[in-house]
């Protein structure tokens, strides 16, 4: 059974506006809600700017202290970081080798494909507990 | 001083489901032993095996991280609060769509896939000359996906490159080579980056030069600059892979002074200049730097793979005209001066001393030991007038059949076979020595010289000049 992660309509269209403007470069974020049931629920996506400063088009890097800060502010209005999203310019929404190497495992990590400068649908992962491998996760749409 | 240790969502599992953590401490260290203490679980997640800090986990003290104070020496205060950040990052595979196409049947294969070509993407691979060898390296390389080519020639393309040195076109005639290696390689493959070197390699910038590449490959055709980068890879631990070509003849080695021998437990010493003519003297069937150069960019792709077996220990040997591959095996010398058990050399030193090469650039002597030279212009005049001059070319017989100057009464004397045919020229002759370029007569002046020779003079520019000035329906070859 896929596990479930939903976001408002808004949300996605934040998501995909963010990552096409980034084009050619990937853009990062941070993913704000909570978890109820084992369904995760997405209230709003905080941009940060992507750390690297060299290939922007297929690395990212999000700046700790940036984490921190916004992870203070989340707890204080009772949310939590759920995950984080970035985008693959001119790749599909898959999470590479490179991907997998930096990932923690519980965060949702929101890849959005950007085909020559068009966002595409975006696709959900979460790292197993054995760093093995990602398991998709289903994005359904919250109206 | 009790302080909170705040912990990130993905590792409150760890924690009981706690968010916050009060634990009473007087460093970042400390405070953070008490936490894995209290929860043994968090304690691979936060510590590596050497007991350090995890590079993918950052510790702050309030607004300050750690890294930038004490590190996990860092005093801490009543109230303050420890928060574990993780360290976040990522991105898209190494490849572009447009690459993935572009590569398609190298991922194919299992032998390759992404990960090979990753790797390919990731390599650095320095090729020595992009003349005859260079050629079919550059080219070949580049197609597979090479991320960055460096390449080091000082050389400008000739037209009499073109018969091998394929890289090149007939428009680049007069070009650096540099520049058309680069236009022809982009070219090729868009997505590598080329790096050039116009200068040639010396002991003075070699290690320099070669120290950020991963794999060097010699496609040099003189014995001062193989020994040279011989040495500089086994100072700087590098594979080198080794081809070269005599007319009808290739070999074929890779030499990583860690792993097996190198060029100098092979060949201990260099043959006596003068034995061994360059492909300008003795000539080469353009094909076959072809094939060894091409054989020497699959070694490069093998060792950047990891796959198959690299000709590490083996020498490869091709018969052009018998069309047989031999194979001999090497070992390293336990005594070798430079990769042995007790190295003697332990910098590079001297090459063309080392190889006896009189140290004089082909355009002419610019040291002390400068021989007599006489113009074509004043040769012709002192003919014309009758003075009585022996003439000696000192080529090979097939260059005498191209052009020669008979009628003037020249003799021909191979250099090799000067010494034993000395004694065919009278020691009260007014000598004049020539070749195609100067090169080599100035050697045989320098040998009839020290053999006792007194009136003795190297025809300045050889043939060639004679072409240009006196005689242009000579051919130049």
């Amino acid at each position: 059974m896929m596990r479930r992660i939903r976001m408002p309509a808004g949300v996605i269209d934040a998501l995909l506006g963010y990552a096409g403007t980034g084009y050619p470069e990937e853009v990062c974020g941070v993913l704000v809600g909570q978890e109820d049931d084992g369904v995760r629920h997405i209230a709003r996506l905080a941009p940060v700017r992507n750390e690297r400063n060299d290939e922007r088009r297929r690395r990212y890097l999000i700046d700790a202290n940036a984490l921190r800060r916004i992870e203070a502010d989340v707890a204080a209005e009772g949310l939590d970081v759920i995950g984080f999203y970035h985008s693959h310019p001119d790749h599909p929404a898959i999470p590479s080798a490179f991907d997998r190497e930096h990932a923690w495992p519980w965060y949702s990590y929101v890849i959005v494909p950007v085909a020559r400068g068009r966002a595409g649908p975006p696709r959900a992962w979460r790292l197993q507990d054995d760093r093995g491998a990602f398991i998709e996760e289903t994005i359904s749409v919250d109206s | 001083m009790t302080i909170s240790i705040r912990i990130p969502a993905a590792l409150r599992s760890y924690a009981n489901g706690d968010g916050e953590v009060q634990v009473a401490a007087a460093t970042v260290s400390d405070a953070l032993r008490q936490l894995v203490d209290r929860y043994p679980s968090l304690l691979p997640h936060l510590f590596d095996a050497s007991g350090e800090l995890r590079n993918f986990v950052n510790a702050f003290v309030n607004e300050d991280d750690v890294r930038t104070l004490d590190g996990p020496a860092t005093r801490v205060s009543a109230g303050d609060t420890i928060t574990i950040v993780p360290s976040i990052a990522g991105g898209a595979g190494a490849l572009s769509a447009e690459e993935v196409r572009r590569y398609s049947r190298h991922l194919i294969m299992p032998e390759v896939g992404m990960e090979g070509q990753r790797k390919l993407k990731e390599a650095k691979i320095l090729l020595i000359g992009a003349g005859g060898l260079g050629s079919p390296l550059g080219l070949y390389l580049a197609a597979a996906g090479i991320g960055t080519i460096g390449i080091v020639d000082f050389d400008v393309v000739d037209e009499t490159n073109l018969q091998r040195q394929v890289m090149h076109g007939t428009r680049d005639v007069g070009r650096r080579k540099i520049d058309s290696a680069r236009d022809r390689l982009l070219d090729i493959n868009p997505h590598i980056d080329i790096v050039g070197y116009e200068t040639a390699l010396t002991s003075a910038n070699a290690l320099d030069i070669l120290a950020p590449w991963d794999v060097v490959i010699d496609g040099t055709d003189n014995f001062p600059t193989r020994y040279l980068v011989n040495d500089a890879c086994v100072l700087l631990g590098k594979p080198n892979v080794y081809g070269s070509i005599f007319r009808f003849e290739g070999q074929l080695s890779v030499f990583w002074a860690e792993q097996g021998p190198c060029y100098r437990c092979l060949f201990r010493e260099p043959p006596p200049p003068g034995l061994v003519p360059s492909c300008a003297e003795g000539g080469v069937l353009g094909v076959l730097p072809g094939i060894i150069g091409t054989l020497q960019a699959l070694e490069g792709i093998k060792l950047v793979l990891g796959a198959g077996d690299a000709m590490i220990g083996r020498l490869l040997l091709f018969d052009a005209l018998m069309m047989r591959f031999r194979e001999l095996k090497l070992r390293k010398d336990p005594d070798c001066v430079i990769c042995g058990a007790n190295p003697t050399i332990r910098g590079l030193i001297d090459y063309d001393e080392f190889c006896g090469v009189p140290a004089f650039a082909a355009a002419g002597a610019a040291d002390g030991d400068a021989v007599p030279a006489i113009t074509v212009m004043e040769l012709k005049q002192r003919l014309d007038r009758g003075d009585p001059l022996t003439l000696i070319d000192v080529r090979e017989p097939h260059e005498w059949d191209i052009a020669n100057l008979e009628e003037y009464g020249a003799r021909l004397i191979p250099l090799g076979s000067l010494p034993a045919r000395m004694n065919e020229i009278g020691s009260a002759e007014e000598v004049v020595l020539f070749c195609r370029t100067g090169g080599r007569s100035a050697r045989a002046l320098r040998q009839l010289r020290d053999a006792g020779f007194r009136r003795l003079w190297n025809l300045e520019g050889g043939l060639h000049a004679w072409s240009d000035a006196i005689d242009p329906s000579m051919p130049r070859y």
